[in-house]
């Protein structure tokens, strides 16, 4: 009798442990470290980049990206642009509903446009300026009309300006929607402790559940790449967004990681005050062949080997060298100190020239500089370098009150994102003041062509005049690098640096 | 006693009065525009200006004093600029991580700093002394974040015992946060240690020259009675004082500690504030920290009452 007991309670113990299991693997939650905590959570009022790595599996847009930067449908399945341009019609995904119920129709579309556009604090409202007005055609069908053609309207909708928000739930809360934001993505909010964490279920009735297979997801703001590193390492995350350069040898040397890395969008160099205030009337303002020195007296292949361990990708325009609007009559140039030193002649100094640059306080933008200083001094350029924490140099740049400044941009999907509103003499962040009317008409001319080849042709334009001009040498474009447990399968790499979950899976 | 006390809190009013203007003046001037940190990337100057607007910043200085101090005395410190929870309710949030930090760290700097300080007072001159001064000298000139570092890639990396960072609260799982809070807790707790250590050894030494021990001696009394109850008791004076002054360094020390092991609580929202720009995170938690080291150090004064009955009559 004693041994029918031991057996049965063995058995009962194996199954347990077996359901446990398969419990285990099913119950996984996914834990992600951010870089830094996300600010409010609405897609209308937010403005950090990990903010968006977060609406990523939270909300659905009316389109997305490929890797490749193609347009392709999530909740509007179709779409087609009138004769004019003056309009896009839209057709919608049946069957989705919001995370509180709410189901997602044309009616939903038109209350989010129209939030995004005329809610006080909305900070999408330059993104979706075009629309005039939407009209909904019938229950899975709208139409979105324009003031004038606009081609980089769609990139628009596959990032914040195109998320949907339940309009129920954006009513009754406000502007303080982000306390408890409601939209329709594979996982819905759960809770949020600001800078500690923040948890999302997920949602059954999403219309591609089967796509997703984390019963929850935990975002962890991690702002130390090291501490960032060693959770890794311990297993307390599973998987972390923007490993540091000089990590990545030990992340890779690691058998239990994985390294995964795109080249972001984005860009990062050097702007010149041209024109901006009292300060832009100096030499390096005033005169072209002293930003082309600087231009030509830098080793970008080497600043990617000494400061990013060969982890970034050398640049020389707005977009990346692998981006379809790279401009290859411009490739990236090799360094030519002689060169350098016959332009600064030219320009009057060949003795060598001063040149103050302000620069972020933190570790890559001081290393970057302190190298692009050595390499400059040897063609008589002196830099000398003004740290600042971060808000102060911003605060600098947009006064006018300096002479060059090392900045970049996160990048977006569609070019003109990436150009139009630094070069363009009206430009919303036009910190330089640099004013070109041939610029000005390639540019505003590009936005509102739909065919691609001949958008190419008016960005290759402005780039005649800009890698001429110079009011911003462009440096280098960084590379999104992810590391995650290797047990983490089927992810893949976006150069906007997001975290797409669909098809991810864990693997015991 | 009770007069005592009020006069003490009376006067403690001034104070944290000149304290809020300096608290206000201070981040008005931080360089950098908090519109410009919360415009992020889209920073034109519409954006600049409607955010300006929104947040009162256009208005006089004095004008936004009297009113965010008006708020103050009710309650209501504002709203962060960034997040839009109301600051009160962070700071009910992010307070008691803090304090659970502080009260390990203190723990852990008790239970080291002051038997090594009696027994180096004790052992004076001998190997025991210069070992606890070694030990103590180096746990003030190891930084917080280098010690950090090293311990989160040993325990944590390396042995797997403890997690590396994060913070899971008391009331949710209790053994599970003790275990975060550990190597936090003796990273700051060593610091405050060999200070402790160090008084409590200078304060035993000049009691145990005192007449009175001479004579519990001569009466034949325990070394350990003599050294514990007589002399001890008489030295604690000085190192209630300091303990209470070292609430000031727990805080400052858990701004830093806080950063490495990404532990949400005082220390961490409010450096992510100052680099946000965020005013009204900044002003409310440095307003109610002053106002906590003014209340320690009326504690630290009522508790010498208690502890020294010569100063009663005063």
């Amino acid at each position: 009798m004693p041994h029918l007991k031991t057996a049965l309670l063995g058995t009962l113990l194996g199954a347990t442990a077996m359901g446990l299991a398969a419990g285990a693997v099913e119950a996984k939650d996914l834990r992600i470290a951010l870089q830094s905590d996300a600010d409010v959570l609405d897609p209308d009022q937010s403005r950090t980049f990990v903010g968006r790595i977060v609406y990523t599996s939270l909300c659905d847009k009316l389109v997305d990206i490929t890797p490749d930067l193609e347009i392709i449908p999530q909740l509007a399945t179709e779409w087609t642009t009138a004769e004019d341009g003056k309009s896009i019609t839209m057709k919608l995904r049946e069957g989705v509903t919001f995370h509180d119920g709410t189901p997602f129709n044309a009616e939903a579309v038109a209350a989010n446009i129209d939030r995004s556009q005329n809610l006080e604090e909305s900070r999408r409202k330059s993104e979706l300026a075009s629309v005039t007005g939407t009209e909904v055609l019938g229950e899975y069908e709208i139409k979105l009309n324009l003031s004038a053609p606009d081609a980089t309207l769609m990139a628009q909708l596959a990032d914040r300006a195109g998320m949907m928000i339940s309009p129920t739930a954006a009513e009754a809360a406000g502007a303080d929607f982000g306390n408890n934001p409601v939209c329709s993505g594979p996982f819905k909010f759960s809770e949020r402790v600001a800078q500690d964490k923040i948890v999302l279920t997920k949602f059954d009735d999403y219309w591609n559940a089967d796509e997703y297979h984390f019963d929850s997801v935990t975002f962890l703001p991690i702002p130390d790449t090291t501490v960032r590193l060693a959770n890794l390492q311990s297993g307390d995350i599973d998987m972390l967004e923007r490993l540091a350069a000089t990590d990545l040898a030990q992340a890779e040397a690691d058998p239990n990681l994985t390294v995964e890395s795109a080249v972001s969008l984005g860009y990062q160099g050097v702007t010149f005050n041209v024109d901006n205030g009292a300060k832009g009337d100096n030499p390096w303002g005033n005169d072209k062949r002293l930003r082309q020195a600087f231009s030509a007296a830098i080793d970008r292949e080497a600043i990617n080997q000494v400061v990013f361990e060969g982890s970034a990708a050398p640049g020389n325009q707005p977009f990346p060298p692998n981006s379809p609007w790279y401009d290859q009559d411009y490739p990236v140039p090799a360094r030519d100190v002689e060169k350098a030193k016959a332009l600064l002649a030219e320009a009057g100094f060949a003795d060598g020239i001063d040149l103050e640059v302000q620069v972020p306080n933190t570790n890559v933008p001081l290393q970057l500089m302190q190298v692009i200083q050595a390499m400059t001094a040897e063609a008589g350029i002196n830099i000398s370098l003004v740290s600042k924490e971060f808000a102060t140099l911003l605060s600098d740049q947009t006064a006018g009150d300096y002479t060059a400044s090392q900045i970049g941009w996160s990048g977006r999907v569609d070019p003109d994102g990436n150009i139009h509103q630094f070069v363009t003499t009206d430009g919303g962040i036009n910190d330089s003041h640099f004013s070109n009317p041939e610029v000005d008409a390639a540019l505003n001319e590009a936005r509102t062509l739909a065919d691609t080849a001949a958008r190419k042709e008016k960005y290759n334009a402005a780039m005649d005049v800009l890698m001429d001009e110079m009011p911003i040498v462009y440096v280098y474009h960084e590379k999104w690098i992810w590391a995650l447990n290797s047990k983490l399968k089927g992810f893949t790499p976006y150069p906007d640096g997001m975290i797409r979950l669909e098809g991810v899976t864990w693997e015991e | 006693m009770l007069r005592y006390i009020l006069r003490r809190a009376l006067i403690a009013i001034p104070t944290i009065l000149l304290i809020s203007v300096f608290v206000f003046s201070l981040q008005k001037l931080l360089p950098g525009d908090p519109v410009l940190a919360m415009a992020g990337e889209e920073r034109d100057a519409a954006t600049l200006e409607f955010l300006r607007e929104k947040y009162h910043l256009n208005d006089p200085i004095p004008v936004q004093y009297f009113n965010w101090i008006g708020n103050a005395v009710q309650g209501d410190l504002g709203m962060s600029l960034r997040t839009r929870q109301p600051v009160t309710e962070l700071m009910a949030e992010k307070l008691p991580v803090t304090i659970q930090l502080a009260v390990m760290a203190m723990i852990f700097a008790l239970l080291i700093g002051i038997p090594a300080g009696i027994l180096s007072a004790v052992k004076k001159g001998t190997v025991t002394d210069y070992v606890a001064n070694v030990v103590a000298l180096s746990g003030l000139s190891i930084p917080n974040f280098w010690l950090g570092i090293m311990l989160i890639l040993l325990v944590s990396v390396k042995w797997q015992w403890l997690p590396a960072s994060g913070y899971v609260p008391l009331s949710e799982d209790f053994a599970q946060s003790v275990k975060t809070m550990l190597m936090p807790a003796f990273v700051l707790g060593t610091a405050l240690a060999a200070t402790l250590m160090r008084h409590t050894r200078s304060a035993m030494l000049g009691v145990l020259s005192a007449d009175y021990v001479r004579t519990a001696r001569a009466k034949g009394l325990a070394e350990r009675r003599v050294v514990l109850k007589h002399a001890f008791r008489n030295a604690l004076t000085p190192i209630v004082t300091l303990t209470a002054l070292l609430f000031g360094e727990l805080v400052a020390g858990a701004v830093l500690t806080e950063q490495i092991f990404t532990i949400p609580g005082f220390g961490k929202l409010v450096v992510d504030a100052v680099f946000n720009r965020d005013y009204a995170v900044v002003q409310g938690i440095v307003l109610v920290t002053a106002i906590g080291f003014i209340a320690m150090n009326l504690l630290a004064d009522v508790l010498y009452v208690v502890l020294n009955p010569r100063l009663r009559g005063q």
